[in-house]
């Protein structure tokens, strides 16, 4: 067992490298550098003087030079320029020179500077996680009930009125994307003008103007059920109707296996058969599944925090993106890769708890 | 509840009929069908795939789907209709009153939960027991139904047990209530010989010790004659004779029972003098049954305008103890007279050598551990196979599952390459030659027939195009017209009408696919067949045809046939030769009247015994292997029997611990892998003998 999380975290450091990797080499793409250039020194500069720029700014060293950099296992770039002051990597306002490091770089903890934000990378990322947090603790906390019931409720009686019913639900939650059920739930609960707001407004059951809010600012600094109900169950719709044909799927299998009847014939009854028989097999597929919707969570919070302007990780990731803004982009790359490796080998170890049939002997 | 009066039935069904409901019809599964169990009485099924024996054990427990449903008739449990029962009255009877022991003894146990949890919560339910009582009771099951170490097998997971140990769970989980009666589905087919007689033992010593009643539903008549007082022949739907098992198996009073009894390999019938007879004919669909008797288009003394004109009623055979026959005909009949003399044909003699096997290993190396990793280890699955086929020759391979038996015919065929020593095909040495490798001439010679005709077949291709497929692969005939021609040739051959050539596998049954299985084989004029248990799942009345099929080919194209087969009454009946394996190992070879009488190697002594016969004159001496058979990866060190070797005390020290055994040649060639010494290997007594040979009345 400890063999095999070892050989797995090896293997997820060389993804991690890998994946990092291509992210940097497309980041620093020359076009990619010329506009940083300009942008951080002056837009009406000659091409020359983006050249030197970028040689003084330790652009122009090779490109695996400075990914080492980057990574903190290369010392990092000096220069000294006509006047004898010497700027690099690791020396910074408040970092004389003489006693700068000589490497400084993620292994360092020292993710750079956020060419939009004007702040370090890293006090940007953790503020931007701790909303995303939040926000993803409360999808997965309506999401994996719901769907696992949902689920669970349609296969153990395959075919039924109640089954097609949860199926239909399913499907469709599935087949809309977030961006169109972000903007649907928007128009039904949170606009002043369309939907149900108005009517409640005029009837006086709610005091405000809407029912929900349909921006989730306000909850950066207070969670309430009015602020965060609409991006949680944008999300959690999409992965609801996902996990829930898995389980499905799962569910039904199991009803029609042999232990199953075994269970029946031996006078178990059909609460005690679905709890004690079925659930942990039904489970095990559910289950991979579950923790594949963590990374695509990733996905569904750039849309989803864009959508209502909460300035979580996704929201971040689409600022970095769109300013140019590589040292933020790059660490952005890291944490995905992390939750996504992290996830699967989450996955894989409790995949092993729940089958026995693949436990240690 | 009030006690039972024990001189009624315990169950008793009264004119149950039962069908399915599909979009497109109505389905009967069951008609008209009779029967009762009296208590500490054990009442055999049997019947054919398809002939409704598992739908009335289903009925009884009330569990037939959604599409089943009892459309007239009773079912008595202890004198309460059970037809008429609600969902919450039925729990307290299943699992309680009447259990059920099924075929697949993995599928049916769940295999997320511990044994011990599946066991105790048959008591928790049924007498409101705590869980630490439950599990007590469950510790004392286990140890009644021979499993060893109760507390290791209670914490275990289902597939950590063996095929025979999860049957024996099963078992357990069925007595744990102590039911008054005890429906038993095939529960020994998917189990093999050795471990099925240790069952079979299990349950008719538990039966006798709990008095409990049994429906014990099988294809196998030797098994019924091993455990039942009464029986009942099913065929279509509908129970054809019943009675008790001496009056069935002896004075049989309806013609498909006496077919039955016919196509099946009885020691004594001879594949030259005395071939079985197999039941012409295919088994009708639900929906395809004829008027009048079922069995009426596939009967020798069928009258047409009698036999087909209306339901035929049951009717008593005076003078015995419920003895029932469906048969109009059945006092015309002669039931003395002997078969029709089948075809007599001349034993071919031995030709030239084709097949040398000197010394062929075949280890595997295979890793352990549930995330890789782990300790290499080697299986070692084909242990110094030396032997030699002749033309003409049928040479049986016989042994249980993971005897290394399958192995050596992927050796053979160039699926795997030998690990050690020689195959000479012919005049070529091909140990080495993986399939890819060798000429199309070599792989047409050599062919194999498989097992299981349902999966080998390609489901969307005719079956005139594979066999076309197959003529095209080994380059025989000229032009596409030639290799059409060829392609009737073949089915003529193999007894299939030239119509189903257009045919699409899923419209044939299971016989005819394995002849289309045949045809393949043959279509590149085969000199070597390789098949792999080639009958053993088709229906018995199937198998003989099947059988018979082969042997003619192997006669008119003195093919050399190499039977790999579990069934040793098949074996007996067909092969001239005969090595028994065991571990990888041959224990013992020779012919088959050397292999089948004493002297012999104790693991072949076992299985022989295990072998159940149906017919009620042969005694066989009771041999029960102890235990299961050693894990390939781990194989005990000296003679790889010696774990379950009833005759190891007789051998000076230990030698069979130590040592393993050098091969032993006796009178005519016979070999035997043994430490036993000559004096008493030669007075061995013979384990299956023949009561009085009186004539069958």
């Amino acid at each position: 067992m400890l063999f095999f999380i070892l050989r797995r975290s090896g293997v997820m450091v060389l993804t991690a490298l890998a994946l990092t990797f291509v992210v940097f080499f497309m980041t620093n793409l020359t076009p990619n550098l010329e506009k940083l250039a300009k942008s951080e020194a002056s837009v009406r500069m000659s091409d020359d003087q983006v050249a030197s720029w970028l040689d003084s700014h330790g652009f122009t060293r090779p490109l695996l030079a400075r990914y080492g950099e980057w990574l903190g296992v290369v010392p990092g770039w000096t220069h000294t320029d006509a006047s004898g002051r010497v700027t690099g990597r690791c020396i910074g306002p408040d970092r004389a020179a003489d006693a700068a490091p000589a490497r400084c770089g993620v292994l360092q903890g020292e993710w750079g500077q956020s060419s939009v934000f004007k702040r370090p990378v890293s006090e940007i990322l953790a503020r931007s996680l701790g909303h995303t947090g939040w926000l993803m603790l409360w999808v997965m906390l309506v999401m994996v009930p719901t769907a696992l019931l949902i689920g669970v409720l349609s296969g153990m009686r395959e075919g039924t009125a109640t089954d097609r019913i949860l199926s239909t639900f399913a499907i469709a939650t599935t087949a809309t994307p977030e961006y169109v059920s972000g903007v649907i739930l928007i128009v039904v609960f949170g606009s002043a003008t369309a939907g149900i707001s108005p009517i409640l407004a005029e009837w006086g059951w709610i005091s405000g103007r809407t029912l929900f809010q349909g921006t989730a600012t306000s909850a950066m600094t207070k969670i309430t059920f009015w602020n965060f109900g609409l991006p949680v169950i944008t999300i959690a719709l999409y992965g609801i109707g996902y996990i829930a044909r898995m389980t499905r799927a799962s569910m039904t299998e199991v009803m029609t296996q042999q232990y199953i009847r075994t269970a029946r014939l031996k006078g178990v009854s059909f609460a005690q058969i679905i709890v004690k028989h079925a659930l942990r097999n039904a489970l095990i597929a559910p289950f991979t599944v579950i923790m594949l919707q963590f990374p695509w969570l990733l996905n569904g919070v750039v849309i989803v925090e864009t959508l209502f302007n909460y300035k979580g990780f996704g929201w971040t990731l689409v600022q970095a993106a769109g300013n140019n803004d590589i040292q933020l982009l790059l660490a952005c790359s890291v944490v995905a890769v992390l939750v996504v490796l992290v996830t699967q080998l989450i996955s894989d170890i409790g995949y092993v708890f729940l089958n026995p049939r693949i436990r240690l002997s | 509840m009030t006690e039972w009066d024990t001189s009624k039935p315990i169950l008793e069904i009264e004119n149950l009929s039962i069908s399915f409901f599909t979009r497109l019809r109505e389905i009967p599964a069951v008609m008209d069908f009779s029967c009762s169990v009296m208590p500490g009485e054990a009442m055999g099924l049997v019947g054919e795939s398809g002939c409704g024996k598992s739908t009335v054990a289903l009925a009884v427990m009330r569990d037939l789907g959604r599409n089943g449903r009892i459309t007239a008739g009773s079912i008595r449990f202890k004198g309460r209709d059970l037809t008429h029962m609600t969902e919450d009255d039925l729990r307290h009877i299943r699992g309680k009153e009447i259990a059920m022991i099924y075929q697949e003894p993995m599928a049916s146990l769940n295999p997320a939960m511990r044994v011990g949890d599946q066991l105790a919560e048959v008591p928790m339910i049924h007498r409101g027991l705590s869980h630490a009582d439950a599990m007590a009771q469950a510790r004392q099951i286990i140890s009644d139904v021979r499993l060893p170490d109760p507390d290791r097998i209670l914490r275990a997971y289902p597939h950590q047990l063996s095929g025979g140990q999860q049957q024996r769970i099963v078992i357990a989980m069925a007595l744990m209530a102590k039911p008054a009666l005890l429906i038993l589905d095939e529960p020994t087919t998917a189990l093999d010989v050795t471990v099925e007689a240790g069952i079979v033992d299990l349950v008719k010593d538990l039966g006798r010790k709990y008095g409990t009643s049994m429906l014990f539903i099988s294809h196998n008549l030797g098994l019924i004659l091993d455990v039942c007082n009464r029986l009942c022949v099913m065929y279509s739907g509908e129970a054809v004779e019943t009675g008790t098992v001496t009056e069935v198996f002896d004075r049989m009073r309806h013609p498909y029972t006496q077919a039955l009894f016919r196509s099946i390999p009885l020691p004594g019938a001879d594949k030259n003098a005395r071939p079985l007879i197999a039941i012409p004919g295919n088994f009708p669909l639900p929906h395809e049954r004829p008027r009048g008797c079922n069995f009426g288009p596939r009967c020798d003394y069928f009258e047409a305008g009698r036999c087909d004109a209306a339901t035929v009623p049951m009717d008593l055979v005076p003078g015995s103890s419920r003895h029932e026959t469906r048969c109009l005909r059945w006092r015309d009949i002669d039931w003395a007279a002997p078969p029709k003399a089948g075809r007599v044909t001349e034993k071919l003699a031995p030709g030239r050598l084709v097949l040398k096997l000197e010394d062929l290993k075949k280890y595997y190396s295979v890793s352990s551990g549930a995330f890789g990793g782990g300790a290499e280890k080697v299986v070692k699955a084909n242990e110094s196979l030396s032997f030699e086929a002749r033309e003409n020759e049928t040479l049986a391979i016989v042994g249980e599952s993971g005897c290394g038996k399958s192995t050596f015919a992927k050796v053979l065929m160039g699926l795997e390459t030998a690990t050690d020593g020689q195959i000479m095909l012919f005049d070529e040495n091909v140990q080495d030659t993986p399939i890819q490798a060798r000429n199309t001439d070599t792989v047409s010679k050599l062919q194999m027939v498989f097992q299981n005709p349902f999966d080998t077949l390609n489901p969307s291709m005719t079956v005139g195009r594979q066999i076309i497929r197959a003529l095209e692969i080994f380059q025989k005939g000229t032009s596409d017209a030639d290799r059409v021609e060829r392609m009737l040739t073949l089915m003529d051959m193999v007894k299939l009408p030239r119509a189903f050539a257009d045919r699409m596998p899923r419209q044939l049954s299971g016989g005819q696919k394995q002849r289309v299985g045949i045809a393949r084989a043959f279509a590149g004029g085969a000199k070597i067949v390789v098949a792999d248990e080639p009958v053993s799942a088709l229906d018995v009345s199937v198998q003989a045809a099947v059988t018979d099929l082969l042997m003619d080919i192997q006669r008119e194209n003195h093919t050399t046939l190499l039977f790999i087969s579990h069934d040793l009454s098949i074996v007996r009946y067909l092969s001239d030769r005969v090595m028994v394996m065991y571990l990888g190992h041959v224990v013992e070879m020779g012919t088959t009247d050397q292999v089948f009488s004493p002297p012999y190697h104790p693991y072949t002594e076992a299985l022989l015994s295990a072998v159940p016969i149906a017919d009620t004159r042969v005694k066989k001496r009771r041999i029960v292997l102890e235990g299961d058979i050693p894990s390939a990866m781990n194989p005990p060190p000296g003679c790889p029997f010696q774990t379950r070797c009833r005759w190891k005390t007789e051998v000076p020290g230990d030698l069979c611990d130590t040592d393993l055994p050098p091969v032993k040649v006796m009178a005519g060639g016979h070999q035997i892998k043994c430490h036993l010494s000559d004096d008493i290997l030669n007075g061995m007594e013979p384990v299956i003998s023949m009561a009085a040979d009186e004539a069958r009345g």
